[in-house]
Order: C-alpha cells, then sequence, then structure tokens
C-alpha cells in the first residue's frame, strides 16, 4: 500500500510527430481509400461491367440488325459504348462525393491538416480508375464478339486518351452535381433524366445522321459524346463515312473532342469547386 | 546545461473562445460566448439540442468561419493560422464518421497517412489503440459489422491516431447503451490523466457531472451558467432529506413524526416517499435518531443534493431535455443524477 505513495502519474506515451504528408501522398492515400471501396463492394463496378455488357449485347443483337451504320455494326458500336461509360464518370464522382458529405467523412478530412484539394483530386483519380476497368471490359467483351482496332498502336493508344480526357471533364460535373445535391438518391434522379438520354442522344448507338427531326439530328451531332465516339472510330478505323453535310465538330473530330473537354473543364471546375465550397462551408 | 534551442512548451490554456458569435441569416447560433480551458483539464459544454454547442466546437475545429470573434486551440489562432489548430487537435462529431467498408486497422491508417505518420509508427500506435479500446479481436473487420458502441469506440481511437493534445468531443455518448457509455467515460478519463485536454458537448448531465472539470450551461446561443458541478449544483438551492417507509400504512405516522421535526414534507404515495428540505447531513442525523427510536421501519433514508436537472430547470425555467423532446432524445431517460448519501 505504502508503495504507491510518492509514484507519479504514468509519463504520458511519446506523441508522434505530425508532419502533414505533401500533396501527392494525401491523393494517394484518398485513392487508395477509394480502391478498397470498389474491392470491398464489386458491385460497384456494375455500371461500368454488366451494365455496357448487357448494352453490348442488346444493341449488337436485339437493335443492331436493324440499324444501318454504313460498316459493321459491332465494330461501330464498341467505341459508342465506350464513350458512354466514361461519360458516366460524373455519376460515379457524384455520388461518392455526396455519400462522404452524407456521412460527415468530407468533415472529419476537413478537420486534419491536409489540402481540400487532395480530397477531390483522389475522387476524380479513383473514378478514372474506375471507369478504365469499365473500358478494359468492354474492350474484352468487343473482343469476343468481332471489335477490332484496325490502325497502329499510336492511333489506338490515342483514342483511349481521347477516353480519359473525357472522362476527366465529365468529373467536374460529378464535383458539380455531387455537391450541389443533397442525397444521392437525387444525384441518381439527374443522372438518370439527365445524363443517361444525353449518351443516346448522339452518334453512340444509332447513326446521328439518320435523327429526325432535323433539329435533333443538329443537337447530336454538336453533342460533345458524338465528337469522342466519332473521334475514335477514325483513330481505330472502326468508322463509317461521314455524311457531307454533317455538322462542323464530326469534320474535325479529335480536335473538336480536345476543344470540347478543356471547354467544359474550364466552365465546369470553378462553378463545381465553388459548389463544393460552398457545400463545406456553413 | 544543454542549450538546445527547442521552443517553449505553450503553457497558456489549451482551448480559448472569444467573443464567439455564429449568425445564420436571420438566427443567431452562437451569441458571444468566451471562456477558456486550462490544459490537462476537462470542459463539459451542457446543453439542451439547438443551443449552439455543435456550432461553437464546428467553430473551433476550423470547420465554420465565426461571423465574429475568435478561437485558440493549443495557442494557435482559428482564423489565422486553421492548419495549426488542425495539426493540434482531435475530433470525434455527433455522428461516426469512421469508414464502413474499411475495416477498424484502415481507418486508422488512412487517418494516419494522412497526418503523416510513418508506417511503423502507425501499426505501433493502431495497435495500441486497438486493444486500448477493446476492438483488438475485430481490427481486421470491416466497419459495417461493428456495433453502435464498437464504431463509437473506433471513431474515438481514429481521433487519438496523431495522439492530440486537445480533443473534441461532440456528443461523444449519444446512441451509446449504458454499459458502452460508462466503458467509454473511463477512457476518456485516462485520456486526461495522460494530459490530454478535453472539450466535450453533451446533453447529458450526468455526463457532464462524470466527466468535466468545469461546465458551462448554454441556451440559445449564450452561456447562462458557468461553473464546477458542485457549484453550479449549490446554486440550485437546498438539499433535500428523502425517506422511504417499507409499508405504505406507516405513510401517514411517519410523515406525522418527521413534520414535528421539519418545517415542511412533502409525501409522494405511490413511492412511499417523503421529502423535506434540510440544511444539511447534521439534520439528517437528527432525524434518523428520532426514526430509530419510533416503531416506523424504514426502506431508506438520505440526503439528496440537487442534481444538475434541477441546475438547469433552477437557470432557465425547464429541463434540459425538454426542448427537443418529440425526437429520438426523447427515448433516453431523463439523466437525472441520484446522489443520496
Amino acid at each position: 500500500m505504502t508503495s504507491t505513495i510518492g509514484t507519479t502519474a504514468p509519463a504520458p506515451a511519446a506523441r508522434p510527430i505530425v508532419t502533414p504528408p505533401g500533396l501527392a501522398s494525401q491523393v494517394r492515400t484518398h485513392v487508395w481509400r477509394n480502391v478498397k471501396h470498389i474491392r470491398r463492394m464489386p458491385e460497384m463496378l456494375a455500371d461500368v461491367t454488366f451494365q455496357p455488357v448487357m448494352f453490348v449485347v442488346l444493341f449488337a443483337y436485339v437493335f443492331g440488325g436493324s440499324i444501318n451504320a454504313g460498316v459493321n455494326y459491332r465494330e461501330w458500336l464498341l467505341p459508342g459504348i465506350m464513350a458512354q461509360t466514361m461519360t458516366f464518370s460524373c455519376f460515379v464522382v457524384a455520388v461518392g462525393l455526396t455519400n462522404d458529405l452524407n456521412k460527415g467523412v468530407i468533415d472529419r478530412f476537413r478537420s486534419l491538416p491536409i489540402s481540400r484539394a487532395s480530397v477531390l483530386m483522389g475522387r476524380s483519380i479513383s473514378s478514372l480508375i474506375h471507369s478504365s476497368i469499365g473500358i478494359v471490359v468492354m474492350a474484352g467483351t468487343g473482343l469476343v464478339i468481332g471489335w477490332r482496332i484496325h490502325e497502329g498502336f499510336t492511333r489506338a493508344v490515342l483514342g483511349f486518351a481521347l477516353l480519359l480526357l473525357f472522362g476527366f471533364a465529365m468529373i467536374w460535373f460529378g464535383i458539380l452535381a455531387g455537391s450541389a445535391l443533397k442525397t444521392v438518391e437525387a444525384v441518381q434522379g439527374v443522372m438518370f433524366t439527365a445524363v443517361f438520354p444525353l449518351t443516346f442522344l448522339a452518334d453512340t448507338f444509332a447513326p446521328a445522321a439518320n435523327m429526325s427531326p432535323a433539329w435533333l439530328r443538329t443537337v447530336a451531332e454538336w453533342n460533345p459524346i458524338s465528337s469522342l465516339v466519332r473521334a475514335i472510330r477514325e483513330l481505330w478505323g472502326n468508322a463509317a463515312p461521314l455524311a457531307p453535310d454533317s455538322a462542323l465538330p464530326l469534320h474535325h473530330p479529335v480536335e473538336s473532342t480536345i476543344i470540347w473537354s478543356v471547354a467544359l473543364t474550364l466552365v465546369l471546375a470553378p462553378l463545381s469547386i465553388r459548389a463544393f465550397n460552398r457545400r463545406t462551408s456553413d | 546545461m544543454t542549450l538546445h534551442a527547442t521552443p517553449a512548451p505553450y503553457r497558456g490554456p489549451a482551448i480559448e473562445a472569444e467573443h464567439l458569435v455564429k449568425r445564420f441569416g436571420e438566427m443567431t447560433a452562437v451569441d458571444d460566448v468566451s471562456f477558456a480551458v486550462p490544459q490537462g483539464s476537462v470542459l463539459g459544454l451542457l446543453g439542451p439540442n439547438g443551443a449552439g454547442k455543435t456550432t461553437t466546437v464546428r467553430m473551433m475545429t476550423t470547420l465554420s468561419r465565426p461571423t465574429s470573434g475568435t478561437a485558440r486551440v493549443a495557442g494557435h489562432d482559428v482564423i489565422s493560422d486553421p492548419d495549426a489548430v488542425r495539426r493540434s487537435m482531435g475530433l470525434t462529431g455527433q455522428a461516426a464518421t469512421v469508414d464502413e467498408f474499411l475495416t477498424g486497422r484502415e481507418n486508422l491508417r488512412l487517418m494516419g497517412s494522412l497526418y503523416g505518420l510513418s508506417r511503423r509508427e502507425m501499426t505501433r500506435i493502431s495497435d495500441e489503440l486497438l486493444e486500448r479500446f477493446s476492438i483488438a479481436d475485430a481490427g481486421d473487420k470491416v466497419v459495417k459489422d461493428y456495433s453502435g458502441g464498437m464504431r463509437r469506440r473506433l471513431d474515438l481511437a481514429v481521433s487519438l491516431i496523431a495522439a492530440p493534445r486537445v480533443l473534441f468531443l461532440d456528443e461523444p455518448t449519444t446512441g451509446l447503451d449504458p454499459r458502452s457509455r460508462v466503458e467509454l467515460w473511463s477512457t476518456l478519463r485516462e485520456l486526461v490523466a495522460d494530459g490530454t485536454t478535453l472539450l466535450l458537448t453533451t446533453q447529458y448531465l450526468e455526463e457532464a457531472d462524470q466527466l468535466a472539470d468545469r461546465i458551462i450551461v448554454v441556451d440559445h446561443g449564450r452561456i447562462i451558467a458557468e461553473g464546477t458541478p458542485l457549484e453550479l449544483k449549490d446554486r440550485s438551492g437546498a438539499a433535500a432529506l428523502v425517506i422511504t417507509v417499507s409499508h405504505a400504512h406507516e405513510l401517514v405516522a411517519a410523515q406525522a413524526l418527521l413534520a414535528s421535526h421539519v418545517r415542511e414534507v412533502h409525501v409522494d404515495p405511490g413511492a412511499r416517499q417523503l421529502t423535506a428540505p434540510v440544511e444539511g447531513l447534521a439534520d439528517v442525523m437528527r432525524v434518523a435518531r428520532v426514526f430509530e427510536q419510533s416503531e416506523i421501519v424504514l426502506d431508506d433514508l438520505g440526503l439528496k443534493r440537487p442534481s444538475l436537472d434541477d441546475v438547469f430547470l433552477h437557470l432557465t425555467g425547464r429541463r434540459a431535455e425538454s426542448e427537443e423532446s418529440a425526437d429520438d432524445q426523447a427515448a433516453e431517460p431523463a439523466a437525472v443524477m441520484e446522489e443520496v448519501r
């Protein structure tokens, strides 16, 4: 009993030194977390695996016979599905962000001595990884049903690079929607009523040149997704001859895709960062 | 002897609020709140739902910008040097914000690497924390499968990964069962023993009483009282003598006997209880001797000091937990502190 007299409280455990890591390391940690999520919930990948595979099968075998694309429809279709999958990158970002915002995860990150941008950058990169998995699955499916890249390696790579570039632009739209909308349900609602039809109102599944009335064709041909699809079809040798009266972007699809992607980023990035900051400050 | 140029350790208050004000449009959520918390002590911010507790904590942890006024954590200003504040404090918010698709260990790793801990340090600290919070066995399980209490404990563990000197806990035991609550309290006491400064918000009077060195009572965004738990209790008036008789038929006799020794007697027939205001322990002893010589059989006889609930009633004219009684808090029994001696 007496031995306790004079003993002091146990020395506090050594406190580790907090040296916040660089931005790259922070982003890597966020990506690590998001990729873990994909591994824990493979069903998260359904939107870039089962769904596009189903579309490939549906369009290649059910509708394909009635659609005259001017070339082998299955080869023509594949770039369309890939462009759609890439467009849906915004959906992946928006759902992830809204979830984190609602569950207080973003607040917790904001209470740490890290860059705010790292959260968004981590989200963007993991969403591109997510969509790229879809592109790989699409390519595999395409090879099975007879799709081929007929041009050289460089043009093949350029096609995939354009897909990623466009996906990057779409991510900003996702950040905007994820910050502005309050619930995951709202995000899903907007995506299905706005983005989903937009991927059809383009040169993706049926030739825009055959769409009528004329204004609908114009809208479809000016749709950035049409530029992207036309660009990768031309790069990969899956394109049909272009109707001479097609809209201007389709005559220069690669340039148009780059211009569209840069322009969308320039417009959407400030808007989405503002929406995110507004959502996370009060 | 060795004259290293190490900066002198900061000795001032661990947490200071200076005229903090937060307005949301027309509504003033926090209205001129000032206080200081010495290092190594515990401040309880007590008040009903909507009193402005969470908003105060959000301002002090750099999540929300004060409309006016400022706050300092470990000497760093939340407005001019938010990053230094973030480096020196940990926060456990109201909802458990652990990642439910990661394992417990991965959650610790996530936060640890964002704080820039080395992998070796992280492993060592994670093991310690998992052990300390009794989740070592579940450390490699996905949080989705954790119970509410386990999530809360992990949440707290995650806030401690960088061993912050100052810890903010926003209603840390809301939604916990009584046993988990008591366990969490003892963990928090250990942290304080290690030198951590704690600011906790709570609407449970018992919790503030159990943990806090000082309590600030807030209502409608303003501080309405401040002091040690004992000071606050003393302020709300006299203690009461409470007698429980064993047999209901002796209640009337007991009442008559008691009435001849005290000023007034209140009778609760359902509980077979008599209550009377008294000055202190001497009165209780005197009454005890009287009953000892009588034939009346007693279950209990004791002194009941005012609870913090009485304090709140005294200060505001209403019960602490009455304001939002319609929401989920209603399920919680009023945490009245029984202190019968």
